[in-house]
């Protein structure tokens, strides 16, 4: 399967080497992580596969721009520690970004190997190296510049603001994160379940960037402890806003406020922030029934369904308006949600939930869909089929159907412009904001989207600070 | 870690302590609650600011011991610390000079209506109080209460202490004297639902505070919601005072039992020995 072509041996394999993983009727009973990782072998295999083309296409699906071609070629050769230095040099978060980036939708999609066979399995790379440091111990602590005497706030500790905080910190400026919760990490630790991100690699590469110098304090909800404007007063120089997309969306439809009808946050907050899978240890109770409905089909979505077949539910759906060529989760969450038995009710969404005398949930009465004409997403939007109700059995609802921006801070912040649907306006190539030294960038900017965008908002963002308080 | 400065049993499963949270004391306002979470294992639970001292910078909090997380905090002593403690949250409340106003505060209540009042008092109101238990070991903040109001009217169910009977008989007395301008009234859901049945009568603006199951206490998960003049609002931002003739209470009180199977087994699992105390 390998040949040697000139020196460099390459695999002509048409699959990605497969991912290790958790036989499925096993792993529905824990909350353990469901793919492996790639052994040493595993990841030499696969990176024989790639080409390691002049133009590096994959290159340009990446949003921080990881020399991708020089990290493989470094596995084939089995130089790890080499490998994981050349990620690093743009990603302070491999271990994460190689577990949850939508790489079919980003650099995977742009491979060349991908346009006849499955493209080089770039993620699993980057996680093997990533989990190859960590498990070497050979984490090295990256030295920031001399200090600067400058001062920045970060508010918010997700994927924007961690990434923000470690290249100032990296250029010598004094960082401090400001967070709402009582753990830093934003959607990676109050979102995304332990079996696909385990919240000890959060932490982890969490107190790496701490040992670099950057304070984290959590419990500080600014907008309400302190302000933007406090912060400047203060003696701050900078704020960079990462806020995230917290604030979740409901159906409005009758019936949403009887109980077993959870947002997605809720449900997963619970579960993963307060540990509730552990229940009666960590107090935090969730209640899952026998048969649950997940409204939605993104990445949260699959999340929350495939937690609650974890927590006992017998049956669990996926209900969806669209069909399952427009469902936007990553591939492999789809993939594994189905190997779980997760149900996928497509064309189908609900119009009221209906209740027991005590209020518990009881059903939902449903409508079936048909595709349209696609709409301005491009997406064939879906549109009711007359007389098609159908009555569904259900106890849980969980409403997986987006998030907005928390208004608190743009609330307590006046001169912060806002658009239309409460997102901070920011500069796409530098963050900045409509007041002088504020910036921001992630999900509070774009909306909703993925944690690579948002360390690329954090990235862009840091580099601008930096401009600007070289001018003060 | 916030340090618990001082701790007093103000009656059965009734406890007072001050912690040291300066930054929280120096933005604290009336109507505005913290979410605390006792340690690694503890669930977040939200009460609200009894009293602040800005010099101090101390928070006070008062609770009643309902189940497993108060009961836990109740064990504390003052010295100890408590892992998490956020806030101020939720909107403070709308302090004016009204004219005539009436507060009530039933149970573990009379503690939120406290500063409430005060700040009404401060501003210059007409200020009646009726502050109700259900026996005399129960009630709290007398002295403090007489000190802010113009008016004092004490109930007991049990008529072990002040008048015999509910917040609510005192209240219909009252307003059937005299008008008022609002009436502000915090206690437990029966007791609210049944004080904005009385004033909706007299046709007096009522304002309650709802303590719906909370997580975040920042808008983030909507465990919080409350349906307010056929809205659903999150109680934790858009509160927690609401309107009280248009809230519905009845879904209010169904949502407050959602968890109620769950949180026997989490009370019934204290003290197993099972958790690791590090
Ligand atoms: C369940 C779920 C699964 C997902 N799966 C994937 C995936 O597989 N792949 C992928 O790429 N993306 C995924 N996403 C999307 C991705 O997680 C987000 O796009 C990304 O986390 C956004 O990063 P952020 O830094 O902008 O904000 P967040 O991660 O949302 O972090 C914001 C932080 O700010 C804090 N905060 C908010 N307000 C305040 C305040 N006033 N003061 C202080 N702190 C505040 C919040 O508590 C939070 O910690 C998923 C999202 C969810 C919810
Ligand atoms: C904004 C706000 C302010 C509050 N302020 C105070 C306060 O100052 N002092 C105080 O003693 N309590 C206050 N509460 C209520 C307090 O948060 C709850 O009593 C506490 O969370 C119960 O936890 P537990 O584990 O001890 O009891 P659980 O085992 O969770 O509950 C035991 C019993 O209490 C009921 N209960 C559970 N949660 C609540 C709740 N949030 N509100 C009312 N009843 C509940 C349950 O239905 C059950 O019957 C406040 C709640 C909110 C939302
Ligand atoms: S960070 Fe994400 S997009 Fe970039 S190479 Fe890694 S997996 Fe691909
Ligand atoms: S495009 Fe594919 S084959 Fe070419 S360098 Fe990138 S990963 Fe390797
Ligand atoms: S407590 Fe989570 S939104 Fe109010």
């Amino acid at each position: 399967m390998s040949e040697v072509d000139g020196k460099r041996k390459v695999n002509k394999q048409p699959n990605k080497q497969p991912m290790p993983s958790q036989d499925p009727k096993v792993r529905i009973k824990n909350f353990s992580e469901v793919a492996l990782g790639y052994t040493e072998e595993d990841a030499v295999i696969e990176a024989e596969r790639c080409l390691n083309c002049k133009k590096a296409p994959c290159r340009q699906g990446c949003p921080v721009e990881i020399d991708i071609p020089a990290f493989i070629a470094r596995i084939r050769e089995r130089d790890f520690a080499g490998a994981i230095a050349k990620i690093k040099e743009k990603n302070n978060l491999p271990a994460i970004c190689g577990r949850v980036c939508p790489q079919e939708s980003q650099c995977e999609k742009y491979c060349l190997v991908g346009k006849k066979n499955e493209p080089v399995a770039i993620g699993r790379l980057e996680r093997f190296v990533a989990d190859y440091e960590m498990a070497h111990g050979g984490e090295t602590v990256q030295k920031p510049a001399s200090p600067t005497g400058k001062k920045v706030a970060i508010v918010g500790s997700g994927p924007a603001g961690l990434t923000a905080a470690a290249d100032l910190c990296m250029m010598g400026h004094d960082v401090t994160v400001f967070e709402a919760l009582h753990t830093p990490g934003g959607v990676l630790v109050y979102g995304i379940p332990e079996f696909r991100l385990p919240k000890e690699i959060v932490r982890r590469e969490i107190t790496n960037i701490e040992k670099m110098g950057v304070k984290i304090r959590t419990n500080m909800v600014i907008g309400k402890v302190l302000t933007v404007d406090e912060l400047l007063q203060s003696g701050y120089h900078a704020v960079f806003i990462g806020t995230g997309a917290g604030l979740p969306y409901f159906m409005n439809i009758p019936g949403e406020n009887y109980n077993g009808v959870y947002s997605a946050n809720e449900f997963l907050t619970r579960s993963n922030l307060m540990k509730a899978y552990r229940f009666p240890e960590y107090i935090t109770p969730i209640v899952v029934g026998k048969r649950v409905a997940v409204i939605g089909a993104g990445n949260v979505a699959m999340d929350a369904a495939r937690t609650a077949l974890r927590l006992g539910a017998e049956e669990s759906y996926i209900v969806y308006r669209r069909s399952e060529k427009e469902m936007p989760a990553r591939k492999e969450e789809i993939k594994h949600a189905h190997e779980e038995g997760v149900k996928f009710h497509l064309l189908t969404s609900p119009i009221e939930i209906l209740a027991d005398e005590e209020g518990k949930v009881r059903g939902m009465t449903c409508l079936r869909y048909e595709l349209g004409e696609p709409d301005e997403s491009g997406r064939r939007s879906p549109i009711p089929i007359e007389g098609s109700e159908f009555f569904m059995e259900v106890d849980t609802v969980v409403m997986a159907i987006g998030q907005g921006p928390n208004p608190l801070v743009p609330e307590t912040t006046p001169d912060l412009e806002i658009n239309r649907r409460g997102n901070i306006v920011a500069d796409p190539e530098t963050g900045k904001t409509s007041k002088p030294g504020v910036f921001a960038g992630g999900d509070i900017v774009t909306g909703a989207a993925t944690v690579i965008l948002a360390m690329g908002a954090g990235k862009k963002a840091a580099r601008a600070i930096n401009d600007y308080l070289a001018t003060l | 870690m916030y340090k618990i400065r001082s701790k007093k049993v103000l009656g059965p499963g009734l406890k007072l302590m001050v912690v040291e949270a300066p930054e929280i004391a120096a933005k604290a306002q009336p109507g505005q609650f913290i979410i605390l979470r006792e340690n690694e294992y503890a669930e977040r639970i939200p009460l609200t600011i009894a009293d602040f001292d800005r010099q101090e910078g101390t928070i006070t909090i008062i609770f009643q011991e309902v189940g497993r997380s108060t009961r836990d905090l109740g064990l504390l002593e003052a010295g100890d610390s408590i892992l998490d403690f956020v806030g101020p949250l939720g909107k403070k409340s709308e302090i004016e000079d009204f004219g005539k106003v009436i507060c009530v505060g039933g149970g573990v209540g009379v503690a939120p209506v406290y500063p409430i009042t005060r700040a009404l008092y401060e501003a210059g109101n007409h200020v009646v109080s009726i502050i109700g238990a259900r026996n005399r070991e129960l009630l709290i903040l007398e002295e403090e209460m007489r000190k802010v109001s113009h008016q004092l009217v004490v109930m007991t169910d049990d008529g072990s202490y002040g008048e015999k009977g509910f917040v609510t008989d005192a209240l219909r007395k009252i307003l059937s004297q005299d008008t008022y301008a609002r009436v502000i009234a915090i206690g437990p859901l029966v007791m609210m639902k049944a004080v904005s049945q009385v004033t909706k009568e007299f046709g007096v603006k009522t304002i309650v505070s709802l303590n719906p199951i909370m997580v975040d206490g920042t808008g983030m998960c909507g465990a919080c919601r409350v349906e307010v003049g056929g809205e659903t609002r999150f109680a934790c931002v858009d509160g927690p005072e609401f309107d009280g003739h248009q809230v519905d209470w009845d879904l209010a009180q169904q949502r407050a039992r959602m968890f109620l199977a769950q949180e026997k087994i989490a009370d019934e699992a204290r003290g197993g020995g099972c958790r690791c105390q590090k």
